[in-house]
């Protein structure tokens, strides 16, 4: 039952982590990247590394598989926050068909 | 040594390629920090497979502190893209 849960973990990271990756390609707009980026690290890393862990039974491996993919969670969002408004200061261009840009109608 | 983890392995190795393609191509300079960012993620998840594949601890501990490296590197970037001094 708990190899199960585990399969069924390491499936579901592995499926993101491959539909993340070709978000990252296909998408239009540096905006819509970091949304498929937060599908690789989230989705494709954290799942992976639970479902790693479980797997490997518990023992001092998981406690640090865990300290990792916590870690991960609470600093991707930092880091794409980050990425985004820098990213909207040195003016990268929205999408064409995008169509609201709240930041630029607070700033004029 | 379980081996349905190669299989993941694979799978993480050809998102990395995939990931690899747009920061070759990537336009922008944030374009290719997002997706060296997505990389970075996939490999410490590979680090920790290998971990676990090998049961070894050293493979864990390499990868807690490239995981910390790569959030002080996107955050460094991110200043300097902003056009700011680091540190202030």
């Amino acid at each position: 039952m708990i190899a199960l849960v585990a399969y069924v973990l390491l499936g579901i990271g592995s499926a993101c982590a491959l539909i993340g990756a070709m978000g990252i390609v296909r998408f239009p707009d540096v905006y819509n990247r970091i949304h498929a980026n937060t599908v690789v690290v989230v989705g494709g890393a954290i799942l992976t590394m639970m479902g790693a862990g479980i797997l490997g039974g518990l023992n001092i491996f998981t406690i640090k598989a865990i300290v990792i993919a916590v870690f991960l969670f609470l600093t991707n969002p930092v880091s794409a926050h980050a990425i985004a408004r820098a990213a909207h200061r040195s003016k990268v261009k929205l999408w064409r068909r995008s169509v609201v840009d709240k930041l630029e109608e607070e700033k004029s | 040594m379980i081996h349905e983890l190669i299989g993941v392995l694979i799978a993480i190795f050809g998102a990395c390629i995939i990931c690899a393609v747009r920061a070759v191509l990537g336009p922008t300079a944030p374009d290719r920090v997002v997706a060296i960012d997505a990389i970075a993620a996939l490999m410490t998840t590979s680090l920790v497979l290998l971990g676990i594949y090998y049961n070894a601890s050293i493979y864990l501990d390499v990868a807690l502190v490239y995981a910390f490296l790569t959030f002080i590197g996107t955050l460094a970037i991110a200043k300097y893209l902003e056009g700011k001094e680091v540190g202030t």
